[in-house]
């Protein structure tokens, strides 16, 4: 299958017109030392029912959350997504544009991010949002490079309930600059307070935190920001979007950037991608930072219109003085995000967020009766993912778990080495009573055999 | 003027169904602090509103499937219907990036033998999937770049770029903490070989270079290039922006390239998403595969399982929150699929085929600079239209819109004045090259013989020209009507 339409006609003329005979002559400037010549290594494409055939095959053979009744979190989730999402962004006039360079002819994308990011500063309480990062990450990483540059300083103060996978990718992103990482020990679950105390200083760029963390748990933010002895120093916040449906917006406990993994805004698992980072801050500090900006103006009969906006900060105009690199993002998703927001509405939000506090509560109390089940953090607010300390072999009542149709959670000593049968479970609007109680009933049975 | 979807909110509207919650739990003491007693304010519209909104929107695009998107260096070709189906089949849009390697056996068969593919069409040895674009590829080759040296003890902090480099390349660079210098190119548009001598020395870590490169001329020097490079001890790093005109035919593993990075949404049908996502896998020769992000793909020691390895002894970490853009991969793939690397040879004999068909045709109505064969993409310059009728390149961009067709990249690259860059693709037919060229032909007349028509241009858009001094004097960046 090809999607080349030249018939050999049409190749002949176009070439005898260039004053060609072959083909081979329209690459006579690459020297022969660099030209390929194995043609026995080239394969042979095949139809399209072939391919759907093979690719069926091929996501056959991969088990889902479907498959499994699921309880795995850790920053990706198994929700909910109605079906508006994917009606609309299936619609080529979104999926087959690209960056609005030509904002006459792409007000649809426009208008669609000037939305995006409305709902992201309502979400967040933030003053301004970006048009997207690759993923929460990214966009954390993102974070610490835009605070360091406000901030002038190039100390990170980095709780260690921060996830510790996406710390990793903000430390690759900081290879070969002068940021110096400086972690602050848990207690309980949350941040270590007096620990926090001892490591903040006047020259610390940024103070991360995670919020609900990476055990479940709501960190107090104003408490941490109490904490600041500078003025300069950012304070950085990773929030769950779908928490924020019902807890404080960080924007209203102090934070200056705000940053999140979108995936839950109604965006498919896909093994991790492509999911959306969200990004937000102060107003103050637009020109420090990074990505696509959208802004409101209007054409010159006066009517409303949209276009990017403060582009002096972006690689193609600033080159090695710009922000970020970023130039491709994850436009698509913001409309995943948009359409999902926009449809749960309001009210569906806080509904989906109140339905997966209760069900987690609720599994969580049935769970923690069980013999052998203690709470991890027992005094401490969570949200919709919690740690149960379980006096078995994790990684058996896993496998034995998964063959009854459960993917029970995430093993932390994976991210924790010191932590011991310690495991995260997160439950979603999605996960019934029945589906809970059953899960209780075959741990419990597991447990006692 | 399509209103926005906050001015379509009518308190108590809903657009949802959700089960009624089955279980009775209450907030509890620890929580209720934490709690935001206003629900956040998103809008409140049925659906109706909701997909008339979302559909009006759409019909103030622009796209590929609408008409041709010459958009120099993006390759915007068509987007295969059929990989949007795969790429949503439970399969591989249902897994969670926790799975288990038993569970997605499938997957990883999958990367596995794409990385077999994208090996023998660049010449590289080892692939990550972790990068998200481009740009991110670039980011991931220049940590790369920064631990291979610390390695060896080596204290390199600068990066050349040609001054024709897009400008992911130096920002790339200073994300590295690396010092840019940038070269000139010379008259025939390529990377001047006394100016690279002069400033490759031990203190440079070495060379971000696409090949073609945004001329859309193939390095011809590109061996002696990459010798300078690697005798002074450097790494090559290759940007696959272009990849999409030599596939089967030049690779730049044998051009000398130490790491590539490749946009799955330019060369490999990927749709662009309205600004993404995509997918910029990087591939690397074998003395910095221990560099790679972690995990890679592997298969096991008896040779029919797939695993994830994370025990890359240099490892640079990770660059990706979970694995890359899977699914953006798994559209590439089936496309790869589709045409075999044998049909891959023929888009890129195609999309240069077409490029140098427009070229040919234009070139007598528009300044062209580098009067030689071109690769898959090639550069006009308005420069005579600006100075006989003081219509700008901006001009000419603007009223293609009139016309039905996606103008050019422009102004970019810096090297030409007034740049139209112009990348028609393969997807690209005849009728549709011949119909492109009548455009550009009757533009460069009426900016002769009406220049105002062009100077006024857009005339048939939804909006005209937008005020984008008022937009950073202003800067209203959401809506803030509560
Ligand atoms: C030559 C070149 N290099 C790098 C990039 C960056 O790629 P991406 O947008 O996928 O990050 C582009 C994108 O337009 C490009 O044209």
């Amino acid at each position: 299958m090809a999607y080349y339409p030249h018939t050999s006609e049409e190749i002949e003329e176009m070439l005898s017109s260039l004053g060609y005979e072959s083909i081979e002559e329209l690459f006579e400037d690459i020297p022969k030392e660099a030209r390929f010549n194995d043609e026995s290594l080239l394969n042979e494409g095949t139809s399209e029912l072939e391919v759907s055939k093979l690719m069926k095959e091929l996501s056959e053979k991969n088990k889902t959350v479907d498959d499994y009744i699921c309880f795995m979190g850790g920053g990706a989730y198994d929700r909910y997504i109605p079906s508006t999402v994917d009606h609309v962004i299936s619609r080529p006039e979104f999926y087959t544009a690209y960056t609005p360079y030509q904002p006459e002819v792409s007000q649809g994308t426009l208008q669609h991010i000037y939305e995006y990011q409305t709902m992201i500063c309502r979400l967040t309480g933030m003053d301004v949002a970006n048009a997207s990062m690759y993923d929460g990450a990214s966009a954390l990483a993102e974070a610490v490079i835009m605070a360091m540059n406000v901030s002038r300083k190039n100390k990170i103060v980095v709780p260690k309930s921060l996830n510790p996978y996406w710390l990793r990718v903000v430390k690759t992103y900081l290879l070969g600059s002068d940021a110096e990482f400086v972690m602050v020990e848990e207690k309980n679950g949350e941040i270590d307070y007096c620990d926090l105390e001892d490591k903040i200083d006047d020259d610390v760029a940024a103070v991360l935190t995670q919020y609900p963390n990476s055990f479940g748990i709501v960190e107090n933010l104003k408490e941490i920001k109490d904490k600041f002895t500078s003025k300069k120093t950012m304070f950085v916040v990773m929030a769950d979007p779908i928490a924020l449906g019902l807890l404080k917006k960080p924007g209203d406990l102090g934070a200056d950037i705000v940053v999140g993994e979108g995936q839950q805004l109604g965006i498919p698992l896909s093994f991790g991608g492509p999911y959306l980072g969200y990004f937000a801050f102060r107003k103050k500090y637009v020109r420090k930072s990074p990505g696509r900006i959208i802004g409101k103006t209007e054409d010159k009969e006066g009517k409303r219109g949209f276009v990017m906006t403060y582009q002096t900060r972006e690689q193609h105009i600033r080159r090695e003085k710009a922000t970020s690199n970023i130039c491709t993002n994850q436009g698509l998703m913001t409309v995943a995000a948009s359409v999902y927001m926009s449809t749960l509405g309001k009210q569906g939000l806080r509904e989906v967020a109140e339905q997966s506090y209760k069900k987690a509560h609720y599994l969580f109390n049935e769970l923690t009766r069980i013999d052998g089940i203690k709470k991890a953090y027992p005094d401490k607010p969570f949200f919709d993912e919690f740690v149960i300390e379980v006096n078995t072999d994790l990684n058996k009542l896993k496998y034995k778990m998964k063959k009854e149709g459960y993917l029970p959670g995430i093993i932390l000593k994976h991210q924790y080495p010191e932590k011991d049968n310690q495991l995260l479970i997160a439950v979603t609007e999605k996960r019934t009573k029945e589906e809970m109680d059953s899960f209780v009933s075959k741990i419990k049975t597991i447990l006692k055999g | 003027m399509t209103e926005l979807i906050f001015e379509l909110t009518s308190p108590g509207r809903k657009a949802y169904t959700l089960p009624d919650c089955d279980v009775d739990v209450d907030y509890d003491d620890k929580i209720k602090d934490f709690i935001d007693e206003e629900p956040v304010n998103l809008p409140e519209v049925s659906e109706q509103d909701l997909m008339r909104h979302y559909v009006e929107l759409s019909t103030l695009n622009f796209h590929v499937d609408k008409g041709m998107y010459p958009l120099g260096s993006c390759t915007m070709k068509y987007n295969p219907k059929i990989n949007e189906d795969i790429a949503r089949l439970d399969g591989f849009s249902d897994i969670h990036p926790y799975s288990a390697d038993e569970d997605i056996q499938g997957l990883l068969e999958m990367l596995f033998d794409f990385e077999k593919d994208l090996k023998i069409l660049t010449g590289m040895d080892k692939f990550t999937f972790q990068p998200a674009a481009g740009a991110h590829g670039e980011l991931t080759g220049i940590k790369i770049f920064r631990k291979y040296f610390d390695n060896k003890g080596e204290d390199r902090d600068k990066i050349i770029v040609p001054d024709s480099a897009h400008g992911t390349n130096p920002a790339t660079a200073s994300m590295g903490g690396f010092e840019v210098i940038t070269i000139k190119s010379n008259d025939k548009g390529c990377v001047d070989l006394d100016a690279l001598r002069d400033a490759m020395d031990e203190t440079v870590a070495g060379l971000y270079l696409t090949n073609p490169n945004t001329l859309g001329i193939f390095e011809e020097d590109i061996l002696e290039i990459a010798k300078i490079v690697h005798d002074e001890g450097g790494l090559l790093y290759y940007d696959g922006a272009n990849l999409n005109a030599t596939m089967g035919i030049s690779r730049p593993g044998d051009m000398g390239f130490d790491i590539v990075h490749l946009n799955l949404h330019k060369t490999f049908s990927a749709p662009h998403g309205g600004g993404g996502p995509g997918s910029g896998p990087i591939g690397v020769k074998d003395f910095l595969t221990q560099y790679l992000p972690v995990p890679v793909v592997k298969k096991d020691d008896n040779g029919n399982k797939y695993k994830l390895d994370y025990s890359l002894e240099n490892t640079i970490g990770k660059i990706h929150g979970f694995f890359g853009n899977v699914g953006v991969v798994v559209k590439a793939y089936a496309y790869t699929k589709l045409l075999g690397l044998k049909g891959l040879k023929k888009v890129s004999e195609m999309a240069c085929l077409n490029a140098n068909y427009l070229k040919d045709n234009l070139k007598k109505d528009y300044y062209l600079k580098f009067n030689r064969l071109c690769k898959h993409e090639f550069v006009l310059s308005g420069k005579n239209q600006k100075a006989e009728n003081s219509v700008k390149t901006l001009d000419i961009a603007k009223r293609m819109l009139d016309f039905g067709v996606h103008p050019p990249t422009v102004y970019f690259p810096q090297i030409v004045d007034e740049a139209l860059m112009i990348e028609p693709t393969e997807t690209e037919s005849k009728q549709s090259l011949d119909n492109f060229i009548r455009i550009m032909k009757k533009i460069a007349s009426e900016a002769k013989n009406n220049p105002e028509t062009v100077k006024k241009a857009p005339h048939t858009t939804p909006v005209k020209r937008l005020n984008e001094a008022k937009a950073m004097r202003n800067p209203d960046l959401k809506y803030e009507n509560e």
